[in-house]
């Protein structure tokens, strides 16, 4: 049973990995598998881990009647399939709208927004606050003025209610460099990622298949 | 189905068979033969970089072929790349290493199947380390398969010669809280308490029948916590509800693509370490002293960036070059 499925895994592998060399319907099948698949696994997960797990459970075994408030506005969000009565289902909708918002607010606002501020009020040339002068490493120092020059110049770029023209405007170019070195760094990052994923791919088609690998 | 689509399908098919039956041994070139290889394919590469400056233009195939080369060989080549430690992984092992024995650890692993290659080799480690150091792993997901992939590390940590001493047991060392749904609310849900999410384990245990955990209420039982996580919801989800709001100590294992959107959140000292991408990994074998497919899998990464660059550069040569030859056109 177990070869079987690592060549049932391995044919599906090379499906989807021939799609480099064209179109095909080796391809396509594959594709249609893996889709049909993963929606029947996120369905059965949905299905018992939240109907059945949550709120059957929770109201049968619980007594949490709290959780028909919940499955009423999940209802209502499907009337949407019913065009006639569909506008019931932005009740539901605002009420997730404006809960999520109220929820990501704080948290973006503490952490994204608020311990990044403070971060980025540095001592140049101290290791932290309270360090005496010219404490910090030569690297931290070059670190916290890349910070600082960096995170001002990418906001001055961003401000368009003047004219980037001048100094104004040089400083403007230096944010655009910034940004595009970190979107380059960033896109690095993702070319390791997806490399892995098929190093990952390889490895299974080599070494758990064929067995060629050490 | 067209007649050459049936040729291609008989040859893979062919040569899986071949490779199958007939290389019954794992394959392993000497230093020699495997700088030989690197060799050629630098030539290769030249040759084609030559004939772009003469105007020839290469298909994708190409660029394809050579990346599944470059990611293909180092598997069988008996060359090992030096693994550097960086501060960021240096901090996590210290962090762990800080730990008491006995501490409790809260192992969130929030990714599938298809981040396990860069993953799954850093929660190996991290057992191991938890494991060696006698520390109690509480392993939980908010992705319904990570913790069937916390399973297949903790299964294979376990059947290490070293651990056979150790006597490590379930619901005493180590529990398995499963997956909850929920996202980030199970985060917050969790600040007040634990049983409140999880009211049986992974195998539907009872949470208050599983010593380990009996006494845990929430966050504030946790000496540590760490995150491994391949998107949403993951390890910005716990530095925003469990470290922000409820004060968790938390290391991060992420993927490359999600490690530059947590960076800011290590400087600042939200995270407390953090392994990216599977350099990330390999590092992580590294200071632990257990080499892995991390740390194997790394030679391929260079090779395949190798190969990613100098296409890039062959790409930019012929794309200047068209350039050229357009305003020659033009005059």
């Amino acid at each position: 049973m177990e070869i079987f499925g690592t060549w049932l895994a391995a044919f599906f592998t090379l499906g989807i990995i021939s799609f480099l060399y064209k179109d095909n319907p080796w391809y396509k099948v594959s594709e249609a598998i893996f889709v049909g698949i993963s929606a029947g696994y996120w369905f059965v997960i949905s299905f018992w881990d939240n109907l059945y797990g949550k709120l059957y459970i929770g109201i049968s075994e619980h007594g949490d009647y709290m959780l028909l408030v919940g499955a009423v506005l999940g209802f209502m969000m499907l009337l949407r399939l019913i065009p006639k009565i569909g506008w019931i289902s932005r009740w539901p909708l605002s009420f997730v709208v404006g809960s999520i918002s109220g929820f990501y607010l704080m948290n973006y606002f503490s952490s994204n927004v608020m311990a990044q501020v403070q971060n980025s009020i540095l001592p140049f040339f101290s290791s932290s606050y309270g360090q005496p002068m010219f404490s910090a490493s030569f690297e931290q120092i070059v670190g916290n003025i890349v910070v600082v020059v960096g995170t001002f110049t990418g906001l001055v770029y961003f401000f368009f209610s003047k004219e980037h023209k001048g100094a104004f405007g040089g400083m403007a170019k230096v944010g655009i460099w910034v940004i595009m070195i970190t979107f380059g760094a960033s896109f690095g990052y993702t070319v390791m990622s997806r490399m892995s994923l098929l190093i990952g791919r390889m490895d299974f088609i080599f070494g758990d298949w064929l067995g060629m690998i050490q | 189905m067209m007649k050459q689509d049936l040729i291609v399908y008989l040859g893979v098919l062919i040569l899986a068979l071949v490779f199958y039956f007939v290389i019954t041994e794992p394959v392993v070139f000497s230093p020699t033969v495997s700088l030989i290889l690197i060799g050629i394919i630098g030539l290769v590469l030249l040759y084609i970089l030559i004939k772009t400056i003469r105007g020839q233009v290469f298909g994708r195939r190409t660029v394809f072929l050579f990346v599944g080369i470059a990611v293909v060989l180092p598997f069988f080549m008996s060359i090992r790349q030096d693994i550097k430690l960086s501060p960021e992984v240096e901090e996590l092992y210290n962090a762990v290493m800080a730990l008491q024995p006995g501490s409790k650890v809260l192992v969130s692993l929030d990714y599938d199947p298809p981040s396990a290659p860069e993953l799954q080799p850093m929660a190996e480690s991290f057992f191991l380390l938890c494991f060696r150091r006698d520390l109690k792993v509480i392993v939980m997901g908010l992705w319904p398969q990570g913790p069937q992939q916390a399973e297949l590390a903790i299964q294979k940590i376990l059947d290490r010669p070293e651990m056979a001493s150790r006597n490590i047991r379930y619901g005493i060392d180590y529990v398995n809280l499963g997956f909850q749904t929920g996202n980030e609310f199970v985060i917050q849900r969790m600040g007040g308490s634990f049983r409140s999410m999880f009211s049986t384990d992974y195998y539907g245990t009872p949470y208050d029948s599983l010593p380990l955990v009996r006494n845990i209420t929430n966050f504030n039982n946790i000496d540590f916590s760490f995150n491994l996580s391949a998107g949403y919801p993951g390890t910005i989800e716990w530095v925003q509800v469990a470290v922000d709001r409820y004060g968790v100590k938390l290391g991060a294992g992420n993927t490359a693509v999600q490690a530059p959107q947590v960076y800011p959140y290590l400087r600042a000292g939200q995270l407390t370490g953090l392994l990216g991408g599977l350099n990330g990994a390999a590092e992580f074998e590294k200071v632990t002293g257990v080499l892995g497919k991390g740390t194997k899998f790394m030679v391929s990464q260079s090779f395949s960036h190798v190969i990613v660059i100098a296409f890039i550069i062959i790409g930019n040569v012929a794309y200047f070059m068209g350039r050229k030859q357009e305003t020659k056109k033009k005059q």
